[in-house]
């Protein structure tokens, strides 16, 4: 594999920005370092949601029951005496584990089909847990750990780096290249020898896995969980409403819909806290009629202008 | 007519939709460097046996054997592997990419598989076959018709196939087009490929086919070189009906 110029420009940019953003919890203030966390954990699971969807096209909404099932994982390993490192990769074996049987039931569905599944999917994940607690007595969880806020956000910044190198090797990838032919036409992809259904649900199970530990890794913040918060249907919304905000034509998009998102997410539940769906209402109808390829797509038409009217002057 | 080795067999393949039999006990051989014509009138089950050979649909009954294996139970995906590949009755290319990387899907993918920039120079090479090595940076949008075509066909035979299906390639192309499409399809005769053809121009049909299949309503009606079947009774009467046979 050999890296361009360019590959390594945007290497060093985004090390740079990293390493930048690794800076915030030294300004010491909470109130920045809790608006960190939020951005960094959407930045985390509309990224990754973007690496399937984006190509395939396939909506999922599924997100909650994989960052519910990471929560839930850390919770109960720390209970029966697990050290918290070690419940992360169980975390992300769980969650590959969950997007495989889903990938392998769901996968031949396309289009609504696949949405409503993966809807449904969360819900019942969400039934069987509190239907589990109901059982054993609990209502929910404590999760007692030593963990403080600044760790959370440093986790999740390496788990980004993580989920950003991921995608960009798959996007030089076979892999990257099968789902973009899957994405355009799948009867094409099949007949020029692409194992579709293979290639889908790998990408699915990164995809999972990820979300399963952003789950984990947020799970001591909450100190107490029960299924309603962890599986809140709206966090799969959220990441959705944010990935196709920023636009998934690009490993970069989702994180320019999620902070613009996340910021006005928080100014409005603060001062109008009942209106926060009227939010998402209205940034799912400027997607659709305004921008159906997101910021990335208006960055890129306005660079394409910008092109022309060089080339004309 | 010298005959090599049987690269493709059909033995009793049938496809049944319900109560509609749409391809009946099709019985051929496909021999190496072979061009086969698949004809017959609409309806009559080509475009179908097409969909059998390249896995798009599943025999009902019967089996296809690619060189004596059979291939018949597998994926789309795994004949296509194995070196059959095909293009559309209505041209399928890849919208968002470019002319090249629709062909280097191919070159990726196919019977024999490429990466990085042993695709990209395959690519290139089929692209200047089918004579649009220059286009090879345009957005697929910004194609005629036949050139849609050729990109199709380029990102077939950049999968190195065995044996290619063309489905009504010639289909739709004015008179122009046509004689350069015919040209085309000599020229990839003359490589020495395997190809079986579906048509309905009967001008291609004599002047690319080494042998035709003639279907009429499901079933295999006759089998010979272009000038006998064409002149054969029954498949003037499948063709015309009854009163001019």
């Amino acid at each position: 594999m050999t890296l361009t110029k360019r590959d390594w420009q945007s290497i060093t940019l985004s090390a740079v920005l990293l390493a930048v953003a690794a800076c915030l919890p030294l300004t010491g203030d909470a109130y920045m370092l809790s608006i960190g966390i939020t951005i960094a954990m959407y930045a985390v699971l509309a990224t990754s949601w973007a690496l399937f969807s984006g190509p395939t096209h396939y909506i999922s909404l599924a997100t909650a029951a994989f960052f519910g099932l990471g929560t839930y994982t850390t919770a109960i390993g720390i209970e029966n005496g697990l050290n918290y490192w070690v419940t992360l990769p169980v975390a992300a074996i769980l969650g590959a584990v969950l997007a495989a049987l889903v990938g392998l039931a769901t996968l031949r569905l396309s289009g609504v089909y696949f949405v409503i599944f993966t809807l449904g999917l969360a819900e019942l994940v969400r039934q069987v847990v509190t239907w589990g607690q109901n059982i054993s007595g609990q209502k929910g969880l404590y999760i007692l750990t030593d963990i403080t806020e600044v760790h959370i956000y440093w986790q999740l910044l390496v788990l980004a780096a993580i989920v950003y190198l991921t995608g960009w090797a798959i996007g030089r990838s076979r892999l990257g290249f099968a789902l973009r032919i899957i994405g355009d036409d799948e009867e094409v992809a099949r007949h020029s020898g692409i194992n579709t259904s293979r290639a889908k649900i790998l990408l699915f199970m990164v995809s999972g896995a990820t979300a399963a530990v952003v789950g984990s890794m947020l799970a001591p913040r909450y100190i107490y969980i029960e299924p309603a918060l962890a599986f809140t249907p709206m966090l799969s919304f959220l990441v959705v409403i944010m990935a196709l905000l920023g636009g998934t034509g690009r490993l970069w998009g989702p994180l320019v819909g999620v902070i613009p998102f996340t910021l006005l997410w928080e100014a409005i539940s603060s001062s109008f806290p009942n209106q926060t769906t009227l939010l998402l209402g209205l940034s799912f109808l400027v997607i659709v009629y305004l921008l159906p390829r997101g910021f990335v797509g208006l960055i890129e038409s306005g660079k394409r202008k910008m092109r022309e009217r060089e080339a004309f002057a | 007519m010298t005959t090599g080795p049987t690269v493709l067999s059909l033995r009793g393949a049938t496809k049944r939709f319900g109560g509609l039999v749409a391809v009946n006990d099709m019985d051929f051989d496909v021999t190496e460097h072979e061009v086969l014509g698949l004809i017959g009138p609409n309806g009559s089950g080509k475009s179908t046996t097409l969909n059998l050979i390249s896995g798009a649909l599943k025999p009902t009954e019967g089996t296809i054997s690619l060189r004596g294996t059979p291939i018949s139970h597998l994926s789309a995906a795994d004949i296509a592997r194995r070196g059959i590949a095909r293009t559309f009755q209505l041209v399928r290319l890849l919208p968002s990419m470019t002319v090249l990387e629709n062909v280097r899907a191919g070159a990726v993918f196919g019977h024999r598989r490429r990466w990085g920039a042993e695709a990209d120079a395959h690519a290139l090479r089929m692209l200047a076959l089918v004579g649009l090595d220059r286009r090879a940076n345009a957005h697929v949008g910004e194609l005629t018709y036949i050139d849609t075509k050729r990109v199709e066909l380029a990102r077939v035979l950049a999968s190195e196939p065995k044996v290619l299906l063309l489905d009504e390639w010639l289909a739709g192309l004015n008179p122009t087009e046509l004689e350069e499409g015919i040209a085309l399809i000599k020229r990839l005769r003359d490589e020495g490929r395997t190809i079986i053809l579906v048509e309905h121009v009967m001008d291609a049909i004599r002047s690319l086919c080494d042998r035709c299949v003639v279907m009429s309503t499901g079933t295999k009606i006759a089998e010979g070189t272009p000038e006998q079947v064409l002149s054969d009774p029954e498949v003037i009467r499948a063709y015309l009906g009854d009163d001019d046979a």
